[in-house]
């Protein structure tokens, strides 16, 4: 038993799981294009407009898309038992964990990340900002897994914690929303961005470090 | 295998209290190798909930729980123990061995190879059957593999007859005697009448 085996049969598992399960993918994903396709319907025929707005409306739908995602993280694993299995490993359940969500967000995470240039062509946004808006993505997308996984593991165990874990999560996603579009939008104005791609980072590693600890500590909790 | 060494679970006057009733209180109690503990009483008596704090899932109200002279939450408690509960810990999507094998990787491997451990529950010849088409007997036997392909002393079996038919229950029975009689110890909760004739059978009745 080594516990690197161990962290891939995780990620190799939940990859497996969400393959043979494929509406898991495709509804955040789904959910991730309509609102961005819907958006020039609303606002109208100003391209300016949207140029301008596009950032914030590619950000806020991709952590709203996150957020849907969030319930299937341990739903299934807490209703079939595998939760209970997983934190009776004599390996370090964090480390279990972090398995978990990155391979959550190889599922659910990636994939936008995969349609957001289309989309941001779509709204009409330079293509020099391409680039930039692809790595906040890739820093932010993450962030938005392991802190959600902190609220998921805090209400699996409630009947309807929905509504919880929106008010629980948001708060803490704002920080990555302000500076995930801020530094698009400057991007998009040819501005450098490199402070808020440096915060970015920084939020990504602290939330790495750090989100692992309180989500087993929850899901001990919520087995309880 | 280590599981000659001598080990012992003990509880010292737990006590669980759940929406203020009092489930139990001083219960002391001390299971040593080659031993069993059955779990008796009523439904809604407590014994699920002192098998879940026999896995440290829920911390007993007061008292405390130790294996060989350590508390519970020591990580060597977790490599000689199994649990299976109500729930079996089997993802309905994946096929009998990818079960299997997701459980090895997670504890420590034991004596027993995954297709000699599906041999002995009489699931040979059923690898690749995803796990939602066996039937619910069928699942409990799979849940006992995964018990004799990893290393482990303890067993914590939560009314493992259910949903099995009588050929089912010998042979859990068997593989019951012959964990105890490798060295190993078991804590289960039964309203089935246990035959275990070569096992010494402690027995606690919860009210």
């Amino acid at each position: 038993m080594s516990l690197t085996a161990a962290f891939f049969a995780i990620i190799r598992r939940d990859l497996i799981l969400a393959l043979r399960r494929r509406s898991e993918i495709a509804n955040p994903l789904f959910f991730f294009v309509l609102v961005i396709t819907l958006f020039p319907l609303g606002v109208g025929a100003k391209p300016h407009l949207l140029q301008t707005i596009a950032p914030g409306i590619i950000w806020v739908s991709a952590l709203l898309a996150a957020m849907l995602s969030l319930d299937s993280l341990f739903r299934s694993d807490f209703d079939d038992g595998s939760l209970e299995q997983l934190l009776l490993s004599p390996h370090p359940v964090s480390v279990l964990i972090l398995g978990k969500v990155f391979a959550h967000w190889l599922v659910t995470g990636l994939p936008l990340l995969l349609v957001a240039p289309l989309l941001a062509v779509f709204l009409g946004m330079p293509t020099g900002s391409l680039g930039i808006l692809l790595l906040t993505l890739l820093l932010g997308t993450p962030v938005l897994s392991l802190i959600g996984a902190i609220g998921v593991a805090l209400t699996v165990g409630l009947r309807r914690g929905g509504m919880i874990l929106s008010l629980l999560v948001l708060p803490l996603y704002v920080p990555v929303l302000i500076f995930a579009s801020n530094a698009v939008a400057m991007a998009a104005s040819g501005l450098p961005v490199g402070p808020q791609l440096n915060i970015l980072i920084a939020i990504l590693l602290m939330a790495l470090t750090l989100a692992p600890w309180p989500t087993a500590a929850a899901l001990k909790m919520s087995v309880s | 295998m280590s599981m000659a060494r001598p080990l012992m679970l003990e509880g010292h006057a737990l006590s669980c209290i759940r929406d203020d009733r009092v489930l139990f209180s001083e219960l002391a109690f001390q299971v040593r190798n080659r031993q069993v503990l059955l779990l008796e009483g009523r439904n809604g008596s407590g014994k699920t909930s002192l098998l879940r704090i026999l896995c440290g899932f829920r911390e007993p109200d007061a008292g405390e729980v130790r294996w060989c002279g350590e508390l519970i939450t020591d990580v060597q408690y977790r490599m000689d123990m199994a649990y299976i509960g109500h729930l079996e810990g089997i993802k309905k999507e994946l096929t009998v061995l990818e079960n299997l094998k997701v459980a090895l990787a997670l504890a420590q491997a034991g004596t027993c190879s995954i297709q000699e451990a599906l041999a002995r529950v009489q699931l040979a010849g059923f690898d690749d059957v995803p796990a939602q088409a066996l039937s619910a007997g069928q699942k409990r036997r799979l849940s006992l593999a995964r018990l004799l392909m990893t290393h482990n002393a303890l067993w914590i079996l939560d009314e493992p007859f259910t949903a099995l038919d009588k050929q089912g229950i010998t042979l859990i029975e068997q593989l019951m005697m012959e964990h105890c009689d490798q060295g190993g110890m078991i804590v289960l909760t039964s309203h089935h009448e246990l035959n275990l004739p070569t096992v010494d059978v402690q027995r606690i009745r919860l009210s």
